[in-house]
């Protein structure tokens, strides 16, 4: 327990994110939090403040920080545009989950309300989009809402808080005795498992014929990965992941049969459909997972194993809801199901996974000829870490060639921007990443669009020295808004081409190492070259400019409906 | 997924006692474009604990999901939605009409009678009347007024709905037993 006598309110936020085990703070100074940085240059051997070069790189760097150690991301911003420049990795953390904290100067109370200057109002923008969003009005109060933001952000299901802190607040005296927090009477964030459901969810398990079970970020949220396992050896299910649930499983697992919807595994979404029951665990049914629901998985009896109440029948009907932490229902659901073989099931799959690797993946990641394309960079540069490093993308089609194409083998592998769909996230969560598991190689997926939106953030790599591999996939197109206007839109391509910058120029003036790649022959020895040591690296590949990601599930359509490089697929 | 028909519900609402809640309620609401038909907010019999009444015509799959997405929110303590029959409830309207026309008008003490109304204020500009009842009770009210005293209905005003429900399970105390 921390007990301090009068001290400011910004030396007891400090202490108290030293108390809760914090060392690392993504940030931008401003006037309404000046107090706090002041405060910080007393606390610098205790607390590692990264310095981005716009609040949006903070947060979204805080994000990647959370996602790959599963530590709470803490993110400083001032108030007005400071927070204002935060909603977009706010909005980011609630869709995907994220445990985040951001504090936002605010200007002193006297002037709440009055339109002062850089006053806006954090709280109601950003209430609809966090778990909790609270003002800090006088300094006594600072260690109660800390230590509910902290047990909020982290708890259950996680999700970002925010926390407006006055200045008055934050140069007032106060006492302050810091305890953390484990109990809101109005809140319940992890429900008690219940025996029934657990029965009844056995009893189907138990008589299905074709199990299928979908794999979502709660299972590495909850640290189920183990009791996952266990729990589909015993039954004999396959299984597929969410964007999200990625690395959950290791990519070469018998049972792992890949990715699920709109860009995923043929076979996954073509079983959905013929699934007897599906055992849906820690994911929320995403349209973009789903397609159209009234043709989505109509026959299978649904079992939905989630911490979140409000998820169960959200998108989908659902036979038995399982709610709780997956980790303990996985574990008690695996005592309660018989073991099982489903030897024909499974190998079912086989067929349409020949399919894949013949009409998309093969001519995808192992071209002869033609340009370098997107999924055979990601291929190479996974071969080349061995499976083994953390991939962060951007958003589009770099986004899926690599969450199709790059292998894991260790979880909390991925850290994309999935529900909200950011572009402009891959840089600084990335850096985030890297800070977060320093020990680990973090290849970043680019495309030339994205990394224009956040590229600013070089300066912080360059400053802080961030052993992030960058590598940007330069097709001078937003590609994935190409791909739509090609297919959906007869071809007219509405402002999608792009006059680049030589990137690499740009890499240099951060004295940051680079190179750039057009010919197939270069690629490993320039792969190699990025990752022989571990400094920073911008590698920028000009890749197929009309590079499509297949297979496809169109917006609206059928899981089934999907569309190969040679039309539309044949479903028997 | 089959259509189904909208229903007035009534959702109650209890919370803890902090700014801001209404704005958390009510854009829940906002995200999936349903309006809303009534809103009482008070405090409840509990100390710090807040009641919000709130009806909304919608389908029972949609009220289902509002009502799961409110309890969500931290300081939401329980929330849960009933339809009428599963109600008492009650609205109260107040009518401000001018004097002189109340005057002229020969069969007041009918009407009085007739819509049980009470009158809160008399004097020689407007007098006040109170009815309370169901909406189409005070609407008929209203109805009547309007053809009667025409432009001197000079104001006319309704509160949001209060309820309570007719179960036997006290949902708010059992949460807070289970909670302590």
């Amino acid at each position: 327990m921390l007990q301090k006598t009068q001290i400011t309110g910004s030396e007891a936020l400090l202490r108290i994110l030293i108390e809760e085990g914090v060392d690392t703070i993504f940030g931008y100074p401003g006037g309404q939090i000046i107090p706090v940085f002041d405060t910080l240059y007393d606390f610098k051997d205790q607390l590692n403040h990264i310095l981005t070069r716009h609040e949006q790189g903070a947060v979204h760097a805080a994000q990647g920080y959370a996602r790959v150690s599963g530590k709470v991301g803490v993110c400083f911003a001032t108030s007005g545009p400071g927070a204002t420049n935060v909603i977009t990795g706010i909005g980011d953390a609630m869709l995907d989950s994220t445990p985040l904290i951001v504090i936002a100067g605010q200007v002193g109370t006297n002037l709440l309300g009055t339109d002062a200057f850089q006053e806006i109002d954090v709280v109601g923008i950003t209430q609809p989009i966090t778990k909790w969003a609270y003002q800090i009005r006088r300094a006594e109060d600072i260690a109660w809402a800390l230590a509910r933001a902290f047990y909020i952000a982290r708890s259950g299901r996680p999700g970002p808080v925010v926390l407006d802190f006055t200045k008055n607040a934050q140069v007032q005296k106060t006492d302050i005795t810091y305890e953390a927090c484990d109990f809101i009477r109005s809140y319940i964030p992890v429900p008690k498992i219940s025996a029934e459901q657990i029965d009844a969810a056995a009893a189907l398990i138990n008589a299905a014929k074709k199990p299928l079970a979908l794999v979502g970020q709660g299972v590495i949220l909850s640290g189920a990965e183990e009791e996952l396992k266990a729990f589909l050896e015993k039954a004999d299910i396959p299984a597929g992941n969410t964007l999200l649930g990625l690395s959950a499983l290791p990519s070469d697992y018998r049972l792992n049969k890949g990715f699920l919807g709109m860009h995923g595994n043929i076979a996954l979404n073509v079983k959905t459909n013929e699934a007897d029951v599906i055992v849906a665990i820690g994911m929320r049914f995403d349209d973009r997972v789903t397609g159209d629901l009234s043709r989505y998985a109509r026959q299978a009896k649904i079992i939905h194993i989630d911490i979140d109440p409000s998820e169960i029948g959200k998108n989908v009907p659902v036979a038995v809801p399982v709610l709780g932490d997956a980790k303990e229902a996985l574990a008690i659901l695996t005592l309660k199901v018989n073991n099982a073989e489903h030897a024909e099931w499974i190998s079912s799959f086989d067929k349409y996974a020949d399919i894949e690797f013949e009409q998309v993946i093969n001519k995808e990641i192992y071209p002869k000829t033609g340009a370098i394309t997107m999924g055979e960079v990601v291929r190479r540069v996974s071969e080349a870490t061995e499976h083994k490093a953390v991939l962060v993308t951007d958003v589009g089609q770099n986004q899926m060639m690599a969450s199709r194409y790059f292998k894991f083998s260790q979880t909390r592998s991925v850290i994309t921007s999935g529900g909200l769909g950011t572009m402009g996230f891959g840089i600084p969560a990335g850096m985030g990443a890297k800070i977060g598991a320093p020990e680990r190689t973090v290849c970043l997926f680019c495309g030339d669009g994205g990394f224009q939106m956040t590229m600013q953030e070089l300066g912080t790599i360059m400053q802080e020295n961030i052993g992030l591999k960058m590598i940007v996939m330069n097709n001078q197109y937003l590609g994935m808004v190409r791909q739509w206007q090609e297919l959906f839109y007869d071809e007219r391509y509405s402002f999608t081409d792009m006059v680049n910058p030589h990137f690499t120029m740009i890499a240099k003036a951060y004295g940051i190492g680079t190179s750039e790649v057009s010919k197939r022959e270069d690629l490993d020895t320039a792969i190699a070259d990025m990752l022989k040591d571990d400094k920073p690296y911008l590698l920028v590949v000009n890749v197929e400019q009309k590079g499509l990601v297949y297979p496809m599930v169109p917006a609206g359509a059928g899981v089934t409906d999907i569309i190969t490089p040679q039309g539309k697929l044949q479903v028997q | 997924m089959p259509t189904q028909q909208s229903t007035l519900y009534t959702i109650t609402v209890f919370s803890e006692n902090t700014v801001g809640l209404l704005n958390q309620i009510t854009v829940i609401f906002t995200r999936r474009g349903i309006n809303i038909e009534t809103l009482s907010v008070s405090p409840s019999a509990l100390e710090g604990i807040h009641k919000f009444t709130i009806t909304v015509f919608c389908t029972k799959d949609m009220v289902e999901k509002i009502v799961q997405q409110i309890d969500k929110r931290i300081d939401i303590i329980k929330a849960y939605y009933n339809t009428d029959d599963e109600l008492v409830f009650q609205e109260i309207a107040m009518y401000k009409i001018a004097s002189d026309k109340l005057l002229q008008y020969g069969n007041i003490e009918e009407l009085i009678r007739r819509y049980n109304i009470r009158i809160l204020d008399i004097n020689e500009t407007f007098a006040v009347l109170e009815k309370t009842g169901h909406y189409a009770e005070t609407q008929g009210l209203f109805n009547d007024l309007q053809e009667i005293f025409g432009v001197s209905v000079l104001q006319f005003i309704r509160s949001g709905r209060i309820a309570i429900t007719k179960s036997k399970v006290e949902r708010l105390n059992d949460m807070l037993k289970s909670r302590n």
